[in-house]
């Protein structure tokens, strides 16, 4: 028993040593996505299958995780020798992964071209400490949908411009007995919770940190989750918006059951797809909007870049793999669940064709974008921000007492 | 054959067993150890010795006893419910009717069931919108409105339990229903002649066969609940409000999404210790009543 | 057999009526969502049985064109079918011999009660140590390398049960042999192994479904399809972009399958094992 014991011992030390060595002369890669809003899984995989044709001496392993995975993934890969030769990265993340050195440095391979080619709002994605990790990939930001016939039906003209006016259009649709519950957030105790909320801070001209101290608790980023509260509590939002993802708001959006609805560009063609959607040719979209003598309109950066892991064995054929995949051509070619990073895509017709509504809110959305804290320290205070907002929302906490705590446990 | 002989030979087949896990047990378990009185990193840094910095600030910081308490309450309520249930489903199956063979086959499936195809399965049934539960008691007019039930701190806990519960007291129940099906039919016959009623039937003469088999399943399922990790990470991820987060999810947090690898060993230490001292206190039990029987 | 009267039999149905309700409805209910369309899913009020019976997404799933999701579905199908296959026999061939030793030699009996202390460990207060030491081996993203961690879960636990078997087997069965000079393999062999065959597949059964069920330990070693299992797989499922609860449920179906028909086939035997009483102390 002992000597068959020892058998499959063996056998499988060298089993797993054949799979690890390196087989063939090709180069191998692989690469972290998410599976979750901006490009569909297919999207990549097609945009993957073009590159691997142009470079066939390249095989690119592709792997897809829920962005909820796609941080602790990348950072769990470090440990390893032959981990991921390139991962996407959120926006919050660059000042963690250069502090730990989880990213390569590529400032030098970026060429003037794409300096000036790339919108200045998509660069803050990958920058930190004047240093570049990486290519903005997917340029991101949570505008405001709503439904047409809803709207239409309750006599309102135009979308709201101001967050108190989302409320007055909402309580009309409400009291017109349209919807019980006509707005849906993401406000899981999740990431999904903090970009709303961001998106609300920066309407109220609010800020998370000043000189390293966190400042949320008051002016502004007490205004935003007060306004979350007060919509949450007076039956205008959809109450299990506290535990919806974003797919879960598309869901209800799709479904008819709101009027209005925070999220992701990729919601607009998804929800106009009428294979999937009962709101298909009745979805609109405008840039989240402002609040009166402080902002015409909100935004909250939510892009994600590609980046060349420290770790990884093949940083050339990597980073080949990441321009391809940023090119513009590329994104001009999948621009209708995220929207390309260069400044001319926009003016290109070849782009705007049949979502000219979405391209004209993203001009304006854009270029407001507001960016969550850059602290090696994210995590810490997102989580700690998280739970103010669901103890705020249920009614535990006052907004004032639940800021306070997480700013005190923020890490900061 | 001297007992010395015989002692050696028993070390010797238990060798392959014992190298395995000191290998893949053993020395995780004192690196972790060593991490937890460092400020080691996950990346990055090795971190420096701290002494006992990690423990006191854990020990005294609210996330630990508020998350302790949500152990706690997730494990004893989910356990008792599972050990009731179990033993009254296995005495049903223990009787004759129609259909017992299949039943007692079916039983095995939400057992089988994996835990995370169960917690996704009772998340789309939980589903605050399109979810089975709110339709059903919708339909039966048990409710006004539709309900958030795991977005509720009220309802969220309860939620969880009730699905851990389904998929686990079948387990206790198969291992009742054996030990029921060793109880000699000529004690049970002989005592309901004797006029005994059946409670103390159950109490005097089934008991002392289930004792032994139910306080392995008891000791078991304790200490996987306070382990638990995954029903809860893909039904709530601890939300809301942290009002699920329990011990593990709370390790988890600490060591992978803060990196804090040093805190997030001293936070596992801590969290083995309670369990070891749990399973010393059940064996405790086991051996009392053991002796009694 | 003991008389009942009407009264207790109509009892007795009705609540066996229950406890079937209690079991196969969710059961029964994920599958209903495996063939149901999307619209259906999505009624109000809920459509119960479906309009229309949609079996695409068994097809969806368990596709094998090249790069695409049904691909990695059939692969991590396979991982799960390795590594808790292989688990469950290393751990029983370890465990045999440590459970026998135990048994018969109380007096090291004390290294067992180490072992299985082990398995109040959570498994947090290893990964991240485990984690090195995978890598350092070249046993990361390897169905191997996450079946030799398995082995540590199971082989304390069927050592555990399979010892109790032994336990339960007179030791003066074996001594007798002994005295009519059969050797110590003989006796296992011959006597004292087909005499704990039912605890051993009680325990094997144990083993397989522990294994099927890991979670953590895979969502944290392994990354792709050369060893991702299905557990991981259907969590990413579930917490990304699927927002098709059908196919959520179908994969569900899928997983639950195997184990389902291990479970339902080995129950024969073992509840047979335990009823005959082959072995009574």
């Amino acid at each position: 028993m002992l000597k068959s014991m020892q058998t499959a011992l063996l056998c499988a030390t060298l089993l797993g040593a054949a799979l690890a060595s390196p087989a063939h002369a090709e180069t191998r890669i692989n690469a972290l996505f998410m599976a979750q809003a901006a490009y569909s899984e297919a999207d990549v995989r097609a945009m993957t299958d073009a590159f691997t044709k142009a470079n066939p001496d390249v095989t690119v392993n592709l792997e897809f995780v829920p962005y909820e995975g796609l941080h602790d993934k990348t950072v769990l890969a470090q440990g390893s020798g032959g981990g991921y030769d390139v991962v996407l990265f959120d926006v919050i993340w660059p000042a963690e992964y250069a502090t730990n050195k989880v990213l390569v440095d590529v400032t030098d391979k970026i060429t003037p071209e794409m300096t000036s080619g790339v919108l200045p709002g998509a660069w803050t994605t990958v920058e930190y400490d004047g240093k570049r990790y990486g290519m903005p990939w997917i340029l991101d930001t949570k505008y405001l949908f709503y439904n047409k016939e809803i709207l239409e039906k309750a006599g309102i003209k135009a979308p709201p411009k101001t967050w108190a006016e989302l409320a007055e259009q909402a309580k009309t649709i409400k009291d017109k007995g349209l919807l019980a519950t006509p707005i849906a957030w993401s406000w899981s105790q999740a990431e999904a919770a903090i970009c709303d909320y961001t998106t609300l801070v920066s309407a109220y001209g609010g800020s998370f940190i000043k000189d390293g101290k966190p400042v949320f608790q008051t002016g502004g980023g007490l205004d935003a989750l007060n306004y979350m509260v007060d919509s949450y509590k007076s039956g205008l939002t959809n109450p299990n918006s506290k535990e919806f993802l974003e797919e879960d708001v598309r869901r209800i959006f799709q479904n008819g059951e709101a009027a209005f609805a925070l999220n992701w560009t990729y919601m607009y063609n998804m929800a106009n797809d009428p294979k999937d959607s009962k709101v298909a040719g009745k979805v609109g979209v405008v840039p989240a909007p402002g609040v009166d003598g402080k902002s015409t309109v909100s935004a909250v950066n939510g892009s994600m870049g590609l980046g060349v892991t420290s770790t990884s064995k093949h940083p050339d054929e990597a980073w080949k793999y990441i321009t391809f995949m940023t090119s513009q051509a590329t994104q001009n070619e999948y621009a209708k669940l995220s929207l390309p990073i260069w400044a001319t895509s926009y003016d290109d017709p070849a782009v705007s064709k049949g979502q000219e509504e979405l391209i004209a809110a993203a001009k304006v959305g854009l270029a407001a974008m507001y960016p969550r804290p850059t602290t090696p320290k994210y995590q810490e205070l997102s989580t700690a921000l998280q739970q103010a907002v669901q103890e705020s929302l249920l009614g535990q906490a006052k907004p004032e007492d639940a800021l306070k705590t997480a700013a005190e446990n923020s890490g900061l | 054959m001297t007992s010395n002989w015989l002692t050696t030979r028993a070390w010797f087949l238990m060798l392959p067993l014992l190298i395995v896990m000191i290998a893949i047990i053993g020395w995780p378990l004192v690196d972790t150890v060593r991490l937890s009185f460092t400020d080691a990193r996950l990346v990055g840094t090795e971190g420096s010795f701290v002494g006992f910095d990690n423990y006191v600030k854990i020990l005294s910081g609210t996330n630990f006893q508020r998350t302790l308490v949500t152990t706690f309450w997730f494990a004893v309520l989910s356990v008792a419910l599972e050990m009731v249930i179990g033993v009254l489903a296995a005495l049903l199956l223990n009787q004759q009717f129609y259909g017992r063979s299949v039943l007692r086959a079916l039983m095995i499936l939400p057992w089988a069931l994996p835990t995370v195809v169960n917690a996704t399965l009772w998340r789309l049934i939980y589903n605050p919108e399109y979810g089975a539960l709110n339709a059903m008691l919708m339909q039966f007019g048990m409710i006004e409105g539709y309900r958030s039930w795991l977005g509720e701190p009220g309802t969220a806990l309860a939620s969880l339990i009730i699905a851990d519960c389904w998929k686990n007291f079948p387990l206790v129940a198969l291992i009742a229903l054996a030990a029921l099906q060793a109880v000699p039919r000529d004690i049970t016959a002989a005592s309901m002649v004797d006029g005994a009623g059946a409670w103390s039937r159950f109490r005097f003469v089934i008991m002392p066969y289930l004792a032994g088999p139910l306080m392995v399943a008891l000791v078991l399922r304790t200490i996987e609940a306070f382990k638990v990790f995954d029903i809860i990470w893909v039904m709530t991820r601890g939300g809301p409000a942290n009002s699920t987060r329990t011990l593990s999810i709370l390790v988890y947090q600490e060591a992978f999404s803060f990196q804090r690898a040093g805190s997030g060993a001293s936070l596992a230490l801590i969290v083995t210790l309670l369990v070891t001292v749990l399973a010393v206190a059940y064996a405790a039990l086991i051996r009392k009543s053991a002796g009694a029987s | 057999m003991e008389r009942r009267s009407l009264t207790a039999t109509i009892l007795v149905h009705l609540a066996a009526l229950v406890l079937l309700v209690v079991i196969l409805a969710p059961v029964v209910w994920l599958f209903v969502m495996s063939i149901s369309s999307t619209p259906d899913l999505i009624a109000k009020p809920l459509h119960w049985w479906p309009d229309t019976v949609d079996l695409s997404r068994y097809g969806v799933l368990l596709s094998s064109v090249a790069n695409s999701a049904g691909e990695a579905f059939v692969a991590s199908l396979f991982n799960s079918i390795k590594v808790a296959g292989m688990a469950t026999v290393v751990a029983l061939i370890v465990a045999v011999p440590s459970a026998w030793a135990v048994s018969r030699t109380p007096s090291v009996g004390w290294s067992l009660y180490a072992v299985i202390a082990t398995y109040m460990l959570p498994p947090v207060a290893l990964a991240v140590p485990l984690y090195m030491t995978l890598a350092w081996a070249g046993l990361l993203n390897n169905v191997f390398g996450l079946a030799l961690v398995y082995l540590t879960i199971l082989a304390p636990f069927t050592t555990w049960l399979i010892k109790s078997g032994f336990d339960s087997i007179p030791r003066e069965i074996e001594s007798a042999a002994t005295l009519d000079g059969a050797r110590l393999d003989q006796i296992l062999r011959l006597i004292t192994l087909p005499l704990a065959a039912p605890v051993m597949a009680t325990a094997a059964l144990f083993a397989f479904l522990l294994a099927w069920d890991e979670f953590f330990y895979a969502l944290l070693f392994t990354s792709d399809q050369r060893a991702k299992t299905l557990t991981v797989a259907i969590a990413d499922l579930a917490g990304g972009r699927v927002s098709d609860y059908g196919l959520i449920a179908t994969a569900g179906v899928l997983a639950a399958l195997p184990p389902l028909l291990v479970g339902l086939f080995m129950q024969r035997a073992l509840i047979a094992g335990l009823t005959s009483g082959g072995v009574k102390g």
